[in-house]
């Protein structure tokens, strides 16, 4: 890209309508914020708060006195320890298990010649559009035949192969010269050589934003572990806290410091890695372009 | 993409086979096992399996019975049900597609004016993006709440400060505001994600069209909509089609604040197929309702596909 970015030129004319017309613009983004954060703020306010001062009207803002036992009221109700255990146990796992069997067939889809490989390439592709509603039903019996049924197998294996990841990934390592890998063949290095030492080394910030995306996602995802946990030993995160609403359904201000115990641990790497997290998000929901 | 699997000339398509080992084939399929592995038994078999499964009315307990296309026929001749997730699902679709691109573009467009503070205007409205759905809707069930909820509060107040006769709708438990209250969510959580995608399609477009269309004397509003627009019209068609798809597979939200309710006025397809399958075990109409789900998928995307080249502008012309 040679043209300078609209954002960066500078003004024509910084006279008293432009200063003004960016006044109005903070003030807008501002209250965009605000309303933004407010969910957030209602949150932790709700989760400091005894029950007689959640139900009050008006609400505030400011919980007075602040009641720090609610988290620990929390904490013994529902086993959130084991939770984040589970869900940082599933989520390491399905990460690397995906990105190593992802790269794999991306390397051979990217670079190997073998029969078959456009057809093969083709069928990953058509079921790209394939959501995962259609494939849940039989894989939920297929856990329940292969009695995985609330184990971390169930959580963790039919996640650890991604269509879409293969498909990053490929792109990605078709962007990378020929030249290099034919050199390193020619100094006799082995095709697995190739992929450990010479794609996947310079394939960083593709393989970061993958893993941030498939962390990020294993880490939030809902539907599939409802449907194959059953037990506190399974449970993630968010099966955890939905299990603990269907148990405590007017207590709000344990569900809120439930919510503040689910958030807390992404919301702080977010706020220190936002540009990692940003760009992985957009790198990979683009896929790749 | 096509340019490297076009057949390559003769001569250099037999000097490269000849580069390689005989092995490289069987090396090959090495590399691809393990996905290949996990492809067929979790993705490609379950999708025949699905198929075959919608045929069959199947309570895991008996042993499945073949009924032809009786699943499909109840669904849409006589399940009434049905009828009114369809809706709902469609109702999502048309209120949070739109909104979505709308709230995304705008917030893109203010950020991008080179103002001071972007990375943490950015922080805080792509926040939502990253946070667990379940406890997202969790806090905006309660905040919800009509009697002691924080939003009711606002409402209230400002009705009475006015003098005007508001007050807030009971939001949760009224099936004219439940569908709403998924919708505010829905955007609250995915806005970010929206203006991020436009704020990069944004710093792709070259600062000489907007000097250009300066020195032709366009308004701000003629420079957005015969610039930006155009240009960012690319981002826009994809962004619609993943929102759409996105929309369709609503599910959580409405699991988690409420429950599909009231009276199913925020079923949606998914939640059907959930409750088809894991509440009534009912899999084979859960099948069904699935393929009917990829079905109308696909149908808006074909459609929305062919109805691109009436507006998406591609500056380099017709990569896609």
């Amino acid at each position: 890209m040679t043209t300078t970015p609209a954002a960066i030129r500078p003004e024509t004319a910084p006279g008293a309508t432009f200063r003004t017309g960016r006044m109005a613009l903070h003030a807008a983004l501002i209250l965009g914020s605000v309303a933004m954060l407010l969910p957030f703020a209602w949150m932790l306010a709700t989760s400091l708060k005894s029950p007689p001062q959640i139900f009050t009207y008006p609400p505030s803002l400011v919980p007075d006195p602040v009641v720090w036992r609610n988290y620990l009221d929390t904490v013994q109700a529902m086993p959130f320890g084991r939770f984040y255990l589970n869900s940082l146990f599933v989520a390491v796992s399905v990460t690397t298990l995906q990105i190593l069997t992802s790269s794999l067939a991306a390397f051979a889809f990217a670079r190997l010649r073998f029969r078959g490989r456009e057809v093969l390439f083709l069928v990953y592709l058509a079921t790209l559009m394939i959501p995962f509603h259609v494939t849940m039903i039989p894989n939920f019996i297929l856990i329940r035949f292969l009695r995985w049924f609330d184990t971390f197998y169930a959580l963790i294996v039919p996640t650890a192969f991604s269509v879409f990841a293969v498909f990053l990934l490929r792109q990605y390592f078709r962007g990378i010269p020929v030249e290099l890998d034919e050199a390193a063949r020619m100094d006799g290095a082995s095709s697995f050589r190739i992929w450990g030492q010479v794609i996947m080394p310079l394939s960083g910030p593709v393989l970061a934003a993958l893993t941030i995306f498939v962390f990020l996602g294993s880490w939030n995802d809902f539907l599939w572990p409802l449907v194959v946990s059953n037990s506190n030993a399974t449970r993630t995160i968010p099966v955890g806290l939905a299990t603990f609403r269907g148990q405590y359904n007017t207590d709000w201000h344990l569900l809120m410091a439930g919510s503040v115990i689910a958030l807390l641990p992404v919301l702080l790497v977010y706020v220190f890695a936002q540009k990692r997290f940003v760009e992985g998000i957009t790198l990979s929901g683009m896929g790749g372009r | 993409m096509t340019a490297q699997t076009a057949p390559a000339p003769q001569h250099i398509a037999v000097s490269r086979w000849r580069r390689y080992r005989p092995d490289q084939q069987w090396e090959a399929y090495l590399f691809l096992l393990p996905s290949f592995i996990g492809f067929l038994v979790f993705v490609a078999i379950p999708v025949v399996a699905s198929l075959a499964l919608s045929f069959y009315d199947w309570n895991l307990l008996s042993p499945p019975e073949f009924v032809g296309f009786e699943n499909y026929s109840q669904l849409l001749t006589n399940d009434r049900v049905f009828r009114k997730v369809l809706f709902n699902t469609f109702y999502f679709i048309v209120t949070i597609v739109p909104l979505q691109l709308a709230f995304g573009l705008l917030l893109a467009v203010a950020l991008n004016q080179g103002l001071r503070g972007l990375e943490i205007y950015r922080l805080i409205y792509f926040m939502p993006v990253v946070t667990t759905i379940v406890a997202a809707a969790l806090v905006f069930q309660w905040f919800f709440n009509r009697d002691f909820g924080i939003l009711a509060a606002a409402i209230w107040e400002f009705g009475a400060t006015t003098g005007l006769p508001i007050q807030p709708p009971d939001w949760l438990n009224d099936p004219d505001w439940a569908k709403p209250a998924v919708v505010i969510l829905t955007l609250w959580k995915n806005s970010g994600f929206t203006m991020v995608i436009y704020l990069a399609a944004l710093q792709g477009v070259p600062a000489e069209l907007y000097d250009a269309a300066k020195v032709d004397g366009a308004s701000g509003w003629q420079r957005f909509r015969f610039v930006t627009f155009p240009m960012v019209s690319p981002t826009t068609f994809f962004l619609m089609v993943i929102q759409m798809i996105g929309a369709f597979q609503l599910f959580s939200e409405a699991f988690v604040m409420t429950q599909g309710g009231p009276a199913q006025a925020t079923l949606t397809i998914v939640y059907y197929i959930y409750q088809m399958a894991f509440e009534f075990q009912r899999m084979g109409r859960g099948a069904a309702v699935a393929w009917v789900l990829f079905i109308f998928i696909f149908i808006f995307t074909l459609v929305q596909t062919r109805l691109q080249r009436r507006w998406v502008h591609y500056e380099t012309g017709g990569e896609s």
